[in-house]
């Protein structure tokens, strides 16, 4: 069996990020990156399967600069047998049309029987590059699952909805996404750490040429809001004090 | 001229409210452009065509299938395009729900176009559109240009307005076949469990109760319940638990009531934060809602920059008093 699990490099989500003066982009300078949290989850989970079958190939794939060797490597220390960088400076500006077209390639190459990632990216929140790949190679997509079960040829999976929960039937070859709940990642051990650098990280170059579809016009930081309202009063009052605001001035109780 | 096909969401033989606020903004875009609004039903279709009218529709499309009464990729996927190709359109619009995530970038990938997700902007001028939409969670805005054809776009739910029915509308409805075969049912539905009557996710709510460390244990998210019942009661709207990453992990609460960067994006009306300091990553998922309130003893909590309103207090000592005074407000037990 072979999983393909693709990942990829975003700053670190405890980072306060600055807007560069022009808008072009963020202030990358001593930015920190890690793995995107989603895809965590979809590396534990190929884990978790070469574990329990043995006999697996796990290959990490990302869309990424240089630097996103890094991501990969951890993704190699934490066990995945070996890696492919997908190699694109300012990636980040990728739709996501042309992020699965530049995967397209390399996924037709290495063949699978199961496609692991996140739910989404926590950098662009747009959940698109599994659907186009699915799209692609003509297979069943299964998005936010937080339980996985292997049977045979078939992926049991519970999806989980802002409606509720839903159990699918997915017949491999398929891709799925992986949602907060579904396992709890490991971190990589000193052992995982030395095996990693031996690991090889092929890098390629895409042959599609980004879509223009998209065009940036500017970045900026969020809305600024009005200052608040600290109540100075005394408990009780306070709080007899806050609904009536609530109530009277803010209308929303 | 743009003809927009928007797709619609039920739920218990109900129009999801964001379904509408996709087909206003369709209305919007269509009236300014001289194009016509297409809705698309796709499972159970009866007994919505006067509300998608009075919302904004010209025609109503539907595919009535028993195969298709729950949501599955790609039979759906395929009734979309079908929809889009008989209806000219150019734009497909609707809400980037869970739903609507899943869908929408399927469908773009038979077009073989790029889209755009989950926006809070979008304004049409020149054949083109401009488009916002959070990023990095909202620490982040972008401004867009989109040019592809066919545009395909999800919008934030709760970001767009979904406008005052006009029932001196009507719509013409129409039944469409789409062919579909075995293959396209590879992927089955075993199970669908709706969340218990009652029980609304964060997502949807109009009011979000949400707790962080300082609520300290799984009791304490018990008295955040409690305040929630309160609020149920009086009738001020549909209310949810929330709740921070550190209780989360902390394994107090269920991670699916998780609000952040790595947890969902909320936009209420009020937004009420018990015990919880507002690390970035935490107000990067609820800092678009309408009226937050911060509840914490540190005053120099990073949550009262945000907040509408502030109480630095202990969330034991607020929150029962606050029960107690929505009670005699509002005459609930």
């Amino acid at each position: 069996m072979k999983i393909l699990v693709l990942l990829k490099k975003v700053p670190d989500t405890g980072l306060t990020l600055q807007v560069k003066p022009d808008g072009s982009d963020i202030v990358r300078d001593n930015i920190t990156y890690v793995i995107n949290p989603y895809d965590e989850f979809a590396i534990e989970e190929a884990l978790k399967i070469k574990e329990k079958l043995g006999d697996v190939e796990t290959v990490a794939i990302s869309v990424g600069d240089e630097g996103a060797k890094e991501q990969i490597r951890t993704a190699l220390a934490m066990g995945l047998d070996r890696g492919i960088l997908v190699k694109v400076d300012g990636f980040w500006d990728l739709d996501g049309y042309t992020t699965a077209m530049m995967l397209k390639d390399v996924i037709e190459k290495e063949g699978f029987d199961l496609i692991l990632t996140g739910k989404m990216a926590v950098d662009d929140y747009n959940s698109q590059v599994p659907a186009y790949i699915a799209e692609f190679f003509n297979i069943p997509q299964a998005t936010y699952i937080v339980k996985l079960e292997l049977d045979g040829n078939t992926a049991k999976v519970e999806r989980e909805l802002e409606t509720g929960m839903e159990e699918w039937e997915v017949p491999l070859p398929a891709i799925l996404t992986c949602e907060k709940g579904l396992n709890e990642p490991r971190y990589p051990s000193l052992r995982g750490i030395m095996q990693a650098k031996k690991k090889p990280i092929d890098v390629v170059e895409p042959s599609f040429t980004p879509s223009e579809a998209i065009k940036k016009v500017k970045l900026a930081p969020p809305p600024e809001k009005a200052p608040g309202k600290i109540i100075d009063k005394e408990f009780p009052e306070n709080v007899k004090e806050l609904i009536r605001l609530l109530r009277e001035e803010a209308k929303v109780l | 001229m743009a003809n927009i096909l928007v797709f619609i969401e039920t739920k218990k033989d109900e129009i999801r409210e964001f379904s509408l606020e996709a087909l206003n903004t369709a209305r919007k875009i269509a009236d300014a452009s001289g194009g016509k609004v297409y809705a698309l039903l796709v499972g159970k279709t009866d007994g919505f065509d006067d509300t998608l009218a009075h919302y904004g529709a010209d025609v109503v499309y539907k595919v009535t299938d028993e195969r298709l009464s729950n949501y599955l990729t790609v039979p759906y996927a395929k009734a979309v395009k079908a929809a889009m190709d008989k209806a000219g359109a150019s734009v497909f619009l609707l809400s980037a729900t869970s739903l609507g995530k899943d869908l929408a970038p399927r469908v773009a990938a038979k077009f073989g176009v790029p889209m755009v997700s989950d926006l809070t902007g979008l304004e049409y001028k020149d054949g083109k559109f401009e488009i916002v939409k959070p990023l990095y969670a909202g620490k982040v805005y972008g401004t867009f240009e989109l040019s592809a054809e066919p545009a395909i776009i999800s919008l934030r739910p709760k970001i767009f307005e979904k406008g005052e029915p006009d029932t001196s509308r009507s719509a013409s409805s129409e039944e469409l076949t789409v062919d579909l075969t075995d293959d396209d049912f590879r992927a089955k539905v075993v199970e669908v469990k709706e969340k218990e009557t009652g029980e609304i996710d964060v997502t949807e709510a109009d009011i979000i109760v949400s707790g962080g460390r300082g609520v300290k244990g799984p009791e304490g998210f018990e008295l955040l319940r409690q305040l929630i019942d309160v609020l149920n009661k009086a009738g001020v709207g549909k209310v949810a638990l929330g709740a921070s990453r550190v209780a989360v992990d902390s394994g107090w609460i269920d991670h699916s009531h998780q609000v952040g960067q790595t947890g969902k994006v909320v936009a209420p009306k009020l937004y009420m934060a018990f015990g919880i300091s507002g690390a970035i990553q935490h107000l990067a998922g609820m800092r678009t809602s309408k009226v937050i309130v911060a509840v914490n003893k540190d005053p120099e909590a990073p949550i009262f920059k945000v907040a509408d309103y502030g109480l630095v207090e202990d969330l034991f000592k607020v929150v029962p008093e606050m029960i107690k005074e929505l009670k005699e407000i509002y005459k609930v037990e």
